[in-house]
């Protein structure tokens, strides 16, 4: 069965190497961005490699006027929407935002806020049609405030958080919600971090993105998988050491 | 996607300043070179890319050294310079005839990357080298040969045409017959052209995705080369050769030739083209250096050679492991340590023949400094690119351990390849003198015009270039 994808951010690396993995399936895909002709270069990659239908419109997600407009557009080319994927996003320059309180908010919208506005428009979708599975890329950053991208981590944070209450209110409607908390993805986002053992490719985040999303799972997806403990461990550490640590 | 214009304003600055550097080799891991990465994501961002990395430079003297790289195969400092354009994102398909089997790219899509895509649909790559972790691009670049060499030619004779982003950042689109010369330049022409973006090439059809293989085991030297000749029209043809062995036996090969084969009837279609699956076997660290020494090398040539009980030997086999034998090892350049390996390739023209390869063999088998891959090929006629490797001829490639003495040696072969009229190819290449490299590409001349006509020499260089005085 062809499903109908719609991806959000389709430019960034973890959402193109998933959208792959759907062209490959044959689905139909909707594919929104902000550069139109990077778009137009993906959308001809996924025909390529065999997606069925490629749409493609362009979104600046933090002109939050346009998302129902854009939204009502997906709607009307598919009217059922299987898979949701939130994969849009920046990665805050956290020492410039301390002496910025502009550049604060614009993170804090782009990461966190807008991303708010387009699920709070496609919960309501998903809530009518009765299936279909919302996954959104967080981080584990918002396990935990660190001094090292708080900004960053807030912003996620409140996603992750909005998610819990969106997984707990669409559960007698049947419709998943899943919180992707990728750890270090080597993408262009990160080009400039040394890369150490700790680091994953985006094709493997991407292919435990679409077996969780395939096995319908609705819960917060660590991965790789031993992300959850070491998140477990940042976690437990008392405030009055974790204060004290330079993270 | 998505952060503000404002944002983008202030994060830049600081990125600059952080831009680190990297530890970078080839293949060969020899040499390493400490070089700033810059990742090309979109062909329209690669004209602002070299711009600013111009622009970073213009105060220092000599011209500027940036160089595009894809997956690192090849084995020496042609990949290598100050700053290096990363190409291996640039993987998108643009579009695909299906009918015809034509396919446009952008030029870091891997060719593992086209057989994964394409072979499902029944094509093929018309030529592939012994790796499928290289680029379109680099492919290019070094304008591969494969084991159809005789037949097919090289890689660059099945690209229709290519688009290469210039010094001026101006996008060209060339081929055989627009900006003809831009085209004979770059196909073999190792990066210093430009930055390959795109290309569209010509696959071929195929029934299945296996290969029906003959392995004839020879005796010596000129057994091998009769075989070739007795095998001209089969498609593919390679020797591997046991440069170990002494005396009458110098040169014993297992020549083994391949045919795609038709559809296989006891497999449905999916598994009649099935791709090659992901490699799990990898070596993790460099090994240690006494792990390659004469015994250990012995030892494996002789087990490999008696590997073919038969005189001839037949099996259907999947491409994968007849084409890329290696690629089911990752990382197997750890295998030669720390310090790293080269791997010399030469060819000799046809009428050097059994005299040269003998000659060369010898002083090869004599040194004992022989690893346990050596592969022996006839190669067809040349083609018209400045500087591509592959003339009518013998070509034979093999590994060697970098040591203290390793390079005096390989001068010595330089000589014996020269007096004979061949050359090396420059994708193996770490180390052959400038003196060498212009009395064997006898169009270098004609190469380094084309370059200056589009200012590439005043951006595009490497270690390799600087060395070879281009």
């Amino acid at each position: 069965m062809k499903r109908n994808i719609l991806i959000i951010g389709a430019t960034s690396a973890i959402a193109q190497a998933t959208l792959r993995l759907y062209a490959e399936a044959q689905d139909n895909l909707y594919l929104l961005g902000r550069n139109t002709e990077q778009l137009e270069t993906i959308a001809s990659d996924a025909t390529v490699r065999g997606a069925s239908e490629v749409h493609t419109a362009v979104l600046d997600v933090n002109q939050f006027e346009t998302h129902e407009t854009t939204l009502q557009q997906v709607f009307e080319t598919f009217p059922i929407l299987d898979i949701v994927l939130i994969a849009h996003g920046t990665l805050p320059d956290q020492k410039a935002c301390e002496h910025d309180v502009h550049l604060t908010m614009t993170e804090l919208s782009t990461n966190g806020i807008s991303t708010i506005s387009l699920l709070t428009l496609l919960a309501n979708q998903f809530k009518q049609q009765q299936k279909g599975t919302i996954a959104v890329i967080t981080s584990v950053a918002g396990d935990r405030g660190r001094q090292s991208n708080y900004v960053y981590g807030a912003a996620k944070g409140m996603v992750s958080l909005f998610l819990q209450g969106l997984r707990n209110r669409l559960y007698p409607n049947h419709v998943h919600v899943l919180d992707i908390k990728p750890g270090f993805v080597d993408t262009p986002m990160t080009a400039n971090f040394k890369k150490g053992a700790l680091w994953a490719k985006p094709e493997k985040i991407a292919t435990s993105i679409v077996k969780a999303i395939d096995k319908n799972q609705s819960k917060t997806l660590y991965t790789p998988f031993f992300w959850a403990g070491i998140m477990l461990i940042i976690r437990s550490v008392p405030d009055v050491i974790f204060k004290r640590l330079k993270l | 996607m998505s952060s503000s214009k404002e944002s983008k304003e202030h994060k830049e600055p600081s990125k600059q300043t952080s831009q680190p550097k990297a530890q970078i080799s080839g293949w060969g891991n020899y040499p390493v070179i400490e070089s700033t990465p810059f990742l090309a994501r979109y062909i329209n961002e690669i004209p602002q890319t070299i711009q600013n990395i111009q622009q970073q430079t213009t105060s220092i003297s000599p011209p500027p050294s940036l160089i595009a790289s894809g997956l690192r195969r090849s084995y020496g400092d042609s990949a290598l310079a100050e700053h290096t354009l990363q190409t291996h994102t640039l993987n998108y398909f643009l579009s695909f005839d299906e009918t015809l089997g034509i396919v446009h790219c952008a030029a870091g899509v891997s060719l593992a990357e086209l057989l994964n895509v394409f072979v499902p649909k029944g094509w093929f790559l018309p030529v592939t080298p012994g790796t499928q972790f290289v680029t379109v691009g680099g492919a290019i670049a070094s304008d591969v040969h494969g084991k159809n060499h005789h037949l097919d030619g090289c890689f660059s004779q099945h690209i229709i045409s290519l688009t290469l982003c210039v010094a001026s950042g101006e996008q060209v689109t060339c081929s055989l017959t627009q900006h003809r010369e831009l085209f004979l330049a770059t196909c073999g022409g190792m990066g210093l052209t430009g930055v390959i973006t795109s290309a569209t090439l010509k696959l071929i059809p195929i029934e299945s995705a296996f290969i029906d293989e003959t392995t004839w085991k020879t005796e010596h030297l000129s057994e091998t080369l009769e075989q070739f000749e007795a095998h001209q029209n089969t498609t593919y043809s390679v020797a591997w050769i046991d440069c170990l062995t002494k005396g009458k036996h110098l040169g014993r090969s297992l020549l083994m030739l391949g045919e795609h084969a038709p559809q296989q009837h006891s497999k449905d279609k999916e598994q009649n083209l099935k791709i090659a699956p992901p490699s799990k076997l990898s070596v993790p660290i460099n090994m240690p250096n006494a792990l390659l020494n004469s015994l250990t090398v012995k030892a494996f040539n002789t087990l490999y050679y008696h590997k073919a009980r038969q005189k001839k030997n037949q099996r259907i086999v999947h491409y994968a492991p007849y084409f890329y034998p290696l690629d089911s090892i990752q990382n197997w350049n750890r295998l030669y340590g720390k310090k790293g390996f080269t791997q010399y390739q030469f060819v000799l023209p046809k009428a050097a023949g059994l005299e040269g390869l003998t000659e060369i063999l010898t002083q090869i088998v004599n040194s004992k400094r022989g690893s346990f891959l050596a592969v022996l090929k006839v190669f067809g006629a040349h083609n018209a690119n400045y500087l591509s490797f592959p003339m009518e001829g013998y070509t034979l490639a093999i590994d060697f351990k970098i040591d203290p003495t390793l390079f005096a040696f390989l001068d010595k072969l330089d000589q014996i390849v020269l007096h004979y009229g061949g050359r090396i190819y420059l994708a193996k290449d770490a180390r052959m003198s400038e003196q060498t490299f212009k009395q064997s590409y006898p169009n270098w001349e004609t190469f380094q015009t084309v370059r200056q006509q589009y200012g590439a020499d005043q951006c595009f260089n490497s270690l390799q270039s600087q060395r070879l005085g281009l």
